[in-house]
């Protein structure tokens, strides 16, 4: 799409072929930021660049931006993979994805809300009962609970792809625990040690108020009139391979960071063991699964977990974030149903469109999956990390067939999309600045409203050719750049 | 109000690392002492002091230089070697990186992987010295970073106990070494052999220099053993450890309204009685190794006392109970 030989420098054998570049747009419509970072893209050589990036992964190592693997023995600590050049989208680009991004996740709000309280959804079709209902990510025990604000979800990351047009598409909602947002602000932190001079006269919007954001959503959310209500971050441990992530945003938000042991439940509220006795706790911003959160409700073999919380939390003594039972809104199959459910409860269509998907568990959605699985995707409902992913035009006729096996046996376990030829964006390769295909994360907040941070986490998949993102299967991420509207800063 | 759990992990990290500096003092003294001895039993001593020799002997099969220092340096299943110890204080800094300043764990990462790098050719008789003198830096990097980036709360009080309180302990340690070592019998005392090897014990506390300023006519046993006892402006000196340790810990306390500490406060009262209710000379003559056990265990006391009072409120939670009933 965009040819190699009008330009100098850097960027003088990049080829994106078939696909939608972020950095140089298509010859069609170039890329409105693209002119003004060519230049500074030309002042530094491939060589110059390659020695800050490694002095730049060094840095991250030292500093400790890590998640860690335990073998046996050792905690071996890595570094995700940073590539030097940034992801930029425009102030219109952004404006789009921004209010894409708040209704889808007004939506889910509302959709949570309804599931377990009146459950008009249901009762008007708009969902099949059973999906929700009978849903492993539905918890029962939330029917009837009230919950501040409505707010079920105060931290949501909502997965965009862009495909060949160029259009922005939704891939998955995370309505659970999403991770990733220290990588957004230490990427950024990391771009400007290493390349400052990359940023001179761009205007790239700050990501820094995160959390300073999130902290204020978080006590919007508290129970009882408190003005400053105590809120704590709740984390599995030092062992959990994102609690890099979770000393991050305690540090951000300026609040304790506390594993299960560290709290008690007495008389159905919360308290934390500090070294002058107990404190009551208003608000957990929880990043443990609802499956480990109180053995009492949920795994009684959970070791992490907080006996009684449940409890507390349904009295409405404490705020947790994000709520209980959020999964099954986040659900592969339910995600069929968003544009649906966004006309359904704000009226409107989506500014942002889901990737076209085929549920198994229709017959309609079963027989074009088994006719057409050389040229889709399949993925199970229920899993994430990119594990279990088939990518029909890349899979052997042998895995092609296993997969057709599961299907069968489980129809309600799966569901199917075309494969988006994702966009890519020029990475730092061991054979020079080749295209990689990449997706994005923006990260949304809400107490009373919703706010979005610019930009969000764009991950890269570094091995050439791999459409899969994930760190747990090669994948790594860049700094990603909202740029100010002209004029305006 | 600071997690409990978080105040151990302050203490910790700061006894860690203190310790890890301290046995590298005490191994580059006991280095200089083995190279003039006339036997190489001396490195047993080292081994009775920390009461390593049991398990020491199980994995080797004598004590010597070699061996020794191997044990105390690199062995990664030794928990009282150094590797050992910035292992740990790695590990409790990790469990309070949402508090510590990102340039001590940045310095605790990067001087947690030199560690790891080092090979038994660093602890060649040639190398050692080196070896020693990086892993004494890397500590007082440490605790210089601390003094000025930790953020002065709670969490740097519970830090500052953990550093005084090992530093008193270590110092009765090497004290205690050098009686063994030196003082067998009570004889020999004041010959020129025993002064030299009582002059590398100040050194390897860094205390030459200030002793000779405070002692400048002659050189003995009893004032060096006095000075590290009790002087009160020496930075390693027991009774200036046991001062500081209090006034932190009154601090502590009324800054933050905080109950707790009592009991480990009438400890350091303990200990200060100890110290200041006697001559360095009745000390010796009742016998210092005696004193310095004792010592010790008070030490041990205290620690105990601090756990108790703020780390572990078996007892918080029965309160709550009661309260609201």
């Amino acid at each position: 799409m965009s040819s190699p030989t009008s330009r100098s420098g850097l960027l003088s054998n990049y080829d994106s072929g078939e696909y939608y570049c972020e950095l140089l747009g298509s010859p069609a419509s170039p890329h409105p930021v693209f002119e003004t970072i060519e230049q500074q893209l030309s002042t530094i050589t491939e060589e110059e660049l390659r020695s800050r990036a490694i002095a730049a992964e060094n840095d991250l190592f030292d500093l400790g931006v890590t998640f860690t693997v335990y073998s046996e023995k050792n905690a071996i600590d890595r570094v995700l993979p940073f590539d030097m050049i940034p992801r930029v989208l425009s102030a219109a680009e952004w404006g789009v994805l921004e209010a894409g991004v708040r209704q889808r996740v007004k939506t889910i709000n509302l959709f949570l809300a309804d599931v377990y309280g009146p459950q008009k959804v249901l009762r008007d079709g708009i969902v099949p009962a059973h999906l929700v209902l009978g849903n492993p990510n539905y918890r029962k025990e939330m029917e009837g609970v009230k919950v501040a604000n409505d707010v079920y979800v105060a931290i949501c990351g909502i997965d965009l792809v862009r495909d060949q047009n160029g259009q922005f598409m939704v891939l998955e909602d995370n309505a659970r625990t999403p991770s990733g947002v220290s990588y957004v602000l230490e990427n950024r932190r990391m771009m400007h040690r290493a390349w400052p001079e990359l940023f001179h006269g761009l205007g790239v919007q700050s990501v820094d108020s995160y959390g300073a954001r999130l902290r204020q959503a978080l006590a919007e959310n508290s129970p009882g009139s408190a003005p400053d209500p105590h809120i704590v971050l709740l984390t599995p441990g030092t062992y959990n391979s994102a609690y890099f992530e979770h000393v991050f945003l305690a540090r951000e938000m300026g609040i304790t960071l506390a594993e299960g042991r560290d709290l008690v439940v007495v008389d159905s509220r919360v308290y934390l063991r500090t070294i002058a006795g107990l404190r009551r706790v208003d608000t957990i911003y929880r990043r443990i699964d609802d499956d480990f959160l109180d053995p009492l409700v949920f795994r009684e073999d959970s070791m992490l977990g907080v006996p009684g919380i449940m409890d507390a939390y349904v009295k409405g003594n404490v705020q947790l974030a994000n709520g209980v039972g959020t999964g099954v809104a986040d659900d592969k199959a339910v995600y069929a149903y968003m544009p649906r459910l966004i006309r359904y409860y704000l009226g409107e269509d989506p500014i942002i469109p889901n990737v076209e998907t085929h549920l198994c568990n229709e017959a309609e959605g079963l027989a074009y999956t088994l006719a057409n699985l050389e040229s889709l995707v399949v993925k199970p409902v229920g899993a994430s990390g990119g594990y279990g992913v088939m990518i029909g035009p890349r899979a052997s006729r042998a895995e092609i067939e296993e997969t057709r096996a599961k299907i069968v046996e489980d129809p309600g376990n799966f569901i199917s999309q075309p494969v988006i030829g994702l966009s890519v964006c020029p990475t730092v390769c061991d054979d020079g600045i080749e295209p990689r295909h990449i997706d994005l994360r923006p990260f949304a907040v809400t107490g009373k409203d919703t706010w979005v941070l610019p930009g969000g986490l764009t991950r890269v998949a570094l091995r050439k050719n791999s459409l899969v993102v994930n760190s747990s299967q090669g994948g790594g991420s860049k700094d990603t750049w909202v740029l100010f509207a002209q004029g305006g800063r | 109000m600071l997690l409990s759990r978080h105040a151990e992990a302050a203490f910790w990290m700061a006894r860690y690392v203190e310790r890890a500096e301290n046995l590298a003092r005490l191994l580059d003294v006991q280095q200089v002492f083995a190279a003039d001895s006339r036997d190489s039993a001396s490195w047993r001593s080292i081994l009775m002091l920390n009461s390593d020799e049991t398990r020491f002997l199980k994995t080797h099969d004598q004590a010597d230089r070699e061996s020794v220092t191997q044990f105390y340096v690199l062995d990664q299943d030794n928990p009282t070697s150094i590797i050992g110890a910035i292992h740990m204080a790695r590990e409790n800094a990790r469990a309070l990186r949402p508090l510590i300043s990102t340039e001590m764990w940045a310095h605790l990462n990067v001087f947690h992987r030199k560690i790891h790098a080092l090979t038994p050719a660093d602890l060649s008789e040639a190398r050692l010295s080196r070896t020693y003198a990086m892993i004494k830096e890397g500590c007082q990097a440490h605790t210089g970073i601390t003094e000025g980036t930790f953020f002065r709360d709670e969490a740097w009080y519970f830090y500052s106990i953990g550093r005084w309180l090992e530093r008193a302990d270590q110092t009765t340690r090497l004290l205690d070494i050098k009686y063994h070592q030196l003082l067998p019998l009570g004889a020999d005392v004041g010959s020129g052999f025993d002064i030299g090897q009582w002059n590398s014990v100040l050194r390897s506390a860094a205390g030459y220099y200030a002793y000779r300023r405070v002692h400048f006519r002659a050189i003995s046993p009893a004032t060096i053993a006095g000075f590290l006892l009790q002087n009160r402006a020496f930075p390693r000196s027991v009774a200036l450890c046991v001062n500081d340790m209090g006034r932190v810990l009154n601090e502590l306390r009324s800054r933050y309204g905080l109950r707790g500490g009592g009991a480990a406060l009438e400890r350091i009262d303990e200990l200060q009685a100890e110290l200041n209710g006697r001559s360095i000379e009745t000390i010796l003559i009742a016998g210092l190794h005696e004193f310095l056990d004792l010592f010790q265990s008070i030490l041990g006391h205290l620690g105990n006392d601090i756990a108790r009072e703020f780390f572990h409120h078996e007892e918080a939670v029965a309160q709550v109970q009661t309260q609201s009933q």
